[in-house]
């Protein structure tokens, strides 16, 4: 086991942040958080990097515990916090430098690991970091994380505030970064990004919903969603809130995720009542449930 | 060590990279100097002078011009009426009023004795002493003179006796308040500096979320601490070096003793304020919190130095406070060591109350960034 989480807690100041949490990522694994602002992703980042001691609970990491070998783990991890907290007026190379000397290793020993992304922003190495866009910015930092080699990287929120085509980019980095036998653990608060992960993790108010891989994890919905549109998508939502029989009600892009409380719900009762209430161009479909219904629903 | 020399490079880059704090930290010392030593004097000078003269006799007006030749004062105006001159100083417009009675030539002549009314703005105790005493040695520099060109008319038996005596200021023979105050003034702004800069810069890295990254690293507390401070020591040193090439050229202060035992006493002091600046930095998230805690201190330190007031005129209890002052031993040390050409022995106390303190201090500083940490 690559990271193993065995009811680990943690508050502060009388408030919890993380509630008897255990959970264990295998090895070459790309293990996804999936939670809200507020759940304790950051937390739980900070005690599996060593930043932070938690008040029960063990844990390891690369088989070395977090208390007693703590300095072990410093050597065998990279950890990309979700702010950008490098050196601003130092330039790219310099920061990449810097990183690799603490480690006690050089950019050129390890150079075919981050090859694939320092050839990015290589163009810029003479530029200051501050003055990098987010996206750069990302990569330099994912960059210094990996120059020593980490068995496990740890990527908290990595693509918050990037735009979508560098989010892309950027999962497709750890994908092949995967393929090299590195060990991930990233956080998110986007759900689209939850299906790239091999496996997932629901997690709110300190407290961890559910464990799958995303294909089973949407399994857990037992109920039917349809996607509801209208020409109106206020009074669309307002009406289905209140209908008496309506389970949950959702925005959901153009369409409206809509779940019944009856088991022999008939879209036409629908239809009949959204009618009346004055909405035209009316669909309704059944869909596919996503990981964010089931986090919704598990979340309620 | 490899570690703390890539730390150290990294610093100096930053350091001479902030095109804000340069400027800070290598010109605005040399204008404090420049400006401070020439403006802060003890000296009082340029009194604003006036008189009311009820008499307008010879002698009344040979007075005046005694005190019209002196260079401290600056006579300014003649009132008719005592009630004039006090609505003047009322309003700030004069220092002192000297009166002069009616029958002032008179009663001098027929009695020897007279009386002279002095009123003198005192808000400023200290200047107000001071000037009553130039006052009373022209007065009784005027009743020498006065004395002797009487005695011409009478004829007198008996001949007061003088006793003069003749001061020799030792160590600052002309009695010059640069050299006093420009050794004090170079403390100040090597402390100032180096405090402010070591105290903002680890808090910096807190601020930009890099000492989170370093912490993830293997990097020792050691290695991270000496690399961070080693810095902040060497541009104590270009400070102190700056300043006393300003102090010899500029202000042509002698430095008697061994420039060698200044730079010895200086590395021992600069530990005490790194640590100082490095422990605040501990207990403190913000730049701006760093700063206001580190300004708090040198102002009560400074103000408690014997760099402006002297030290033996405080209260008992504050004497006591000073004793954990290390500005005040740094100032000591300076002037001894600069104006007395003190030895490695004389200053053997003030050295080593202050290793004491840089020991005490980089040692409270790493507990505490470990626990905080």
């Amino acid at each position: 086991m690559s990271i193993s989480v065995n009811n680990i807690s943690k508050s502060f100041k009388g408030k919890t942040a993380l509630k008897n949490i255990s959970f264990e990522v295998k090895k070459g694994e790309l293990f996804g958080l999936i939670g809200p602002d507020g759940a304790g992703k950051t937390t739980l980042f900070r005690i599996l990097t060593t930043l932070l001691i938690p008040n029960h609970g063990e844990a390891t990491v690369v088989d070395f515990d977090i208390i007693k070998d703590y300095k072990s783990i410093r050597n065998n991890v990279g950890y990309m916090p979700g702010r950008f907290s490098l050196y601003q007026d130092l330039t790219v190379k310099e920061n990449l430098e810097f990183f690799a000397t603490i480690f006690g290793t050089t950019i050129e020993k390890n150079y075919d690991l981050i090859k694939d992304i320092y050839v990015q922003i290589e163009p810029f190495k003479d530029r200051r970091a501050g003055k990098l866009s987010g996206g750069m910015k990302q990569k330099l930092a994912l960059c210094c994380a990996l120059i020593h080699k980490p068995k496990v990287l740890f990527l908290d929120e990595p693509t918050t505030g990037v735009d979508p085509v560098s989010r892309k980019e950027f999962w497709e980095m750890l994908k092949r970064l995967q393929n090299k036998g590195i060990t991930m653990l990233v956080s998110t608060p986007y759900m689209d990004e939850a299906a790239i992960c091999d496996r997932i993790a629901l997690i709110q108010d300190g407290e961890m919903l559910e464990i799958d891989t995303p294909k089973k994890i949407v399994k857990h919905y037992s109920k039917t969603i349809y996607n509801v549109k209208a020409n109106n998508m206020y009074q669309l939502i307002k009406s289905l809130k209140s209908y008496q029989h309506n389970y949950s009600v959702y925005p959901f892009g153009e369409f409206v995720h809509y779940t019944d409380t009856r088991t022999d719900f008939s879209p036409i009762d629908l239809q009949h009542y959204l009618t009346s209430k004055n909405l035209k161009n009316i669909s309704i479909e059944i869909t596919q449930a996503t990981i964010e219904d089931t986090f919704m629903e598990l979340a309620k | 060590m490899k570690t703390i020399l890539f730390i150290i490079q990294k610093e100096f880059k930053q350091i001479f990279r902030n095109k804000g704090m340069l400027p800070i930290i290598f010109v605005l010392p040399i204008l404090q100097l420049v400006i401070l030593s020439n403006a802060a004097t003890f000296e009082i000078k340029n009194i604003k002078f006036s008189y009311v003269d009820n008499n307008k006799t010879s002698f009344s007006r040979a007075l005046i011009q005694k005190f019209d030749a002196s260079t401290y004062f600056n006579v300014l105006t003649d009132f008719p009426s005592t009630k004039l001159a006090t609505a003047a100083m009322l309003n700030g417009e004069v220092d002192v009023i000297l009166e002069i009675p009616e029958n002032f030539e008179q009663n001098l002549v027929k009695n020897q004795l007279t009386d002279l009314s002095l009123i003198i703005n005192a808000i400023d105790g200290a200047a107000a002493g001071v000037e009553n005493v130039y006052i009373n040695q022209i007065i009784k520099d005027f009743n020498k003179n006065a004395q002797a060109n009487l005695k011409q008319h009478s004829v007198q038996i008996n001949k007061p006796v003088y006793i003069n005596s003749i001061p020799s200021f030792w160590y600052n023979k002309t009695l010059n308040y640069k050299t006093f105050m420009v050794p004090g003034i170079l403390v100040l702004l090597v402390t100032m500096i180096t405090l402010f800069l070591s105290g903002m810069n680890i808090v910096r890295e807190k601020e930009i979320g890099t000492l989170e990254q370093i912490n993830v690293t293997p990097i020792k507390k050691h290695q991270f601490i000496i690399g961070k401070l080693f810095p902040f020591w060497i541009i104590g040193f270009g400070l102190l070096t700056i300043g006393l090439i300003i102090a010899k050229l500029l202000f042509n202060v002698p430095i008697v003793g061994s420039i060698l035992l200044l730079y010895l006493f200086t590395s021992i002091y600069l530990l005490v304020i790194l640590g100082i600046g490095f422990f605040i930095s501990n207990f403190t998230d913000t730049q701006q919190q760093a700063m206001f805690i580190s300004w708090f201190f040198t102002v009560i330190f400074i103000l408690m130095s014997g760099l402006f007031t002297p030290i033996e005129s405080m209260p008992i209890w504050a004497q006591y406070i000073t004793e954990f002052n290390p500005i005040k031993y740094f100032v000591e040390v300076m002037r001894m060591v600069m104006l007395k050409g003190s030895n490695f022995t004389d200053i053997l106390p003030q050295f080593t109350k202050t290793l004491a303190y840089a020991i005490i201090m980089n040692g409270l500083a790493v507990w505490s960034y470990k626990k905080t940490n």
